[in-house]
């Protein structure tokens, strides 16, 4: 077991329309709706990766968060695939796609939206991308759960399962939607990685 | 590594299916080679006929009034039934409860009106609510839903918090129920066999869908000792494809090595692997691969799909029970289905048979990339 504690290295919020990184607005997008919302975000970050068009609205949005979490803020040459994982949570599971998928059903059931009615799908998409082998988790909880979530990173990383940690909430349900996604690393530096300010972030 | 760990016992179990109400009655079933799929035509799960593994549709669940949904009836059923062998304080602060399932309530979308108060209702954390108000556990319960792992994630997850002092005893539950949002959607992605499934075989073409529950509960009290203990986890993700698994297997390989590195146990130590065994052909070849490549090429494997279909969300904790039950009865059960070799080459089980079986290694995959395994020690 490592002597370093661990940090929250790097963290990012999305909600209301904007995008914070580490505390700070890094970019606000006036849209009338949620799918345009994501889109705008892609653009303005200049991300190439033709899969986003595809993915569903929670993939979408956690997937955005993640970028936007790790650039410029993970070296992940440190680590070894296997020892970098995903913990997410959220209170609606993958209610969104449930919802659009059943809608496709009367007329012809889709696979493409299918597949997105599960709510660790975003996990995978975030793995696909950045190939992150190590463990992951999707928990639902009726809110925001500081105390749950960092219970189980700590164990992971105090366990030596994990050596860096991506964890935090994504959830949607139509036009409603949050991501707070944390970049958890055994580190000097960083922002305690404590209930309080794991609150005091998402509230941001 | 590991070895100061904590003890987690098996002190209490129940599965729950259409071919059986309690561990025992199901593991009878298995023995004479019964199956629970059959073929259906019901026009509300399907247009086609199906063979799946189904309750009848008048089946009752929970006797007397109430307003709980069919998956709840599972949960509760299962759950009830388990904690009938066992005294554990349901309202000990020290009492946990997680619960498994891919889709829930989600049939509640084909029958009622899509309005806020359904997707209240349909959420899992109302299930996990009313469940846990059942029976008076005071703490929140813990909700996984992850894919077709989820049962093995549940039990890994119940193994550590008691190994991390969280608590002393784990109710872990489990249940998905089968309709026409879940039927549609294998079929539209043509992973559903239209015979009874073929783990394992050459002729494998798909999987069979199925609905049931089960529950394991687990404690760390040390006056359990010499009941079957859960002594290892691993988990991995393949980074590779949402709906279709690795090509190589490499990273089941690498979970069902981490589960087996927490037991401080090597290849020849497995007396039994409960493989997850779908029988569609990318997994069975998936899994076969991930088996040999933790050395495990000589260990017997056994695959239940063909009894039960897959049962999603309770397929980890069906299957992890059964298992359970062989390390028991010294008994290693038949992989129906399967004749003819078709993957790369593994030590399918064929007949019931007597073995000492010391360690088993249960595994399972999902979409998402995601692998689990874990291990009971006897």
């Amino acid at each position: 077991m490592s002597a370093q504690k661990q940090h929250i290295t790097s963290s990012c919020i999305v909600s209301g329309n904007a995008v914070y990184k580490d505390g700070g607005r890094v970019l606000g997008v006036q849209s009338s709706d949620l799918a345009s919302f994501l889109l705008g975000v892609y653009q303005h970050f200049e991300l190439n990766y033709p899969k986003f068009y595809k993915m569903d609205n929670l993939s979408k949005l956690g997937w955005l968060a993640s970028e936007v979490l790790l650039k410029d803020s993970f070296d992940k040459s440190k680590y070894q695939p296997e020892e970098i994982g995903i913990v997410l949570t959220n209170a609606n599971s993958s209610l969104d796609a449930d919802l659009k998928y059943w809608d496709s059903v009367q007329d012809v059931a889709s696979p493409s939206l299918f597949v997105y009615t599960l709510p660790n799908i975003v996990i995978g998409e975030i793995c696909i991308r950045n190939g992150f082998k190590g463990e992951d988790a999707l928990y639902i909880t009726p809110q925001f759960d500081a105390s749950f979530l960092q219970q189980q990173v700590i164990y992971l990383l105090d366990n030596d399962i994990l050596k860096a940690c991506i964890c935090g909430w994504a959830d949607v349900v139509g036009d409603e939607y949050k991501a707070a996604l944390f970049l958890v690393e055994k580190s000097e530096d960083g922002v305690e990685f404590g209930v309080e300010e794991l609150d005091r972030i998402f509230n941001t | 590594m590991g070895t100061s760990k904590k003890d987690v016992f098996i002190i209490a179990d129940n599965v729950y299916t259409p071919i059986g109400f309690t561990t025992q009655q199901n593991f009878e079933q298995l023995k004479i080679g019964l199956s629970g799929v059959q073929k259906h035509d019901r026009a509300d799960l399907s247009d086609v006929s199906i063979a799946a593994s189904i309750f009848n549709k008048d089946q009752i669940f929970i006797p007397g009034e109430h307003t709980y949904t069919k998956f709840e009836q599972l949960l509760i059923a299962s759950i009830t039934e388990a904690l009938s062998h066992t005294d554990i304080k349901i309202d000990d602060p020290k009492t946990g409860l997680i619960i498994s399932s891919t889709k829930g309530n989600i049939s509640l979308l084909e029958t009622e009106e899509n309005n806020e108060a359904l997707q209240k209702r349909i959420s899992l954390n109302t299930s996990a609510e009313l469940v846990a108000d059942h029976f008076g556990f005071i703490n929140q319960p813990i909700i996984i839903s992850n894919a077709c792992i989820s049962g093995v994630m549940a039990i890994v997850t119940g193994m550590r918090m008691i190994q991390s002092g969280q608590y002393n005893q784990v109710v872990v539950t489990g249940a998905d129920v089968i309709s026409k949002f879940v039927v549609s959607g294998f079929q539209s992605f043509q992973a559903l066999s239209a015979e009874r499934c073929k783990p394992f075989d050459k002729n494998r073409v798909g999987l069979n869908l199925g609905e049931g529950a089960a529950t394991v509960v687990l404690s760390g009290d040390e006056k359990y000792k010499g009941n079957v203990r859960v002594t290892g986890g691993g988990i991995s993700n393949d980074a590779n494809h949402i709906s279709g698994p690795s090509r190589t297997g490499q990273e089941l390989g690498d979970a069902i090595i981490k589960a087996m590195n927490n037991v401080g146990v090597n290849a020849e130590d497995i007396g039994l692997i409960s493989a997850h065994g779908t029988a569609t052909p990318y997994n069975d070849e998936m899994e076969a691969k991930a088996i040999i490549l933790a050395g495990l090429q000589n260990a017997p494997v056994n695959g239940l799909k063909a009894f039960y279909g897959h049962t999603l969300g309770a397929a980890g904790l069906i299957e992890t029970v059964l298992a359970k039950q062989c390390m028991e009865q010294n008994t290693l059960l038949p992989t129906l289905g399967f004749e003819e070799a078709g993957t790369a080459p593994l030590n399918i089980t064929t007949a019931v048979s007597k073995a000492e079986i010391k360690h088993c290694v249960k595994t399972a995959s999902g979409f998402g990339g995601c692998n689990g395994a874990l291990v009971l020690s006897k």
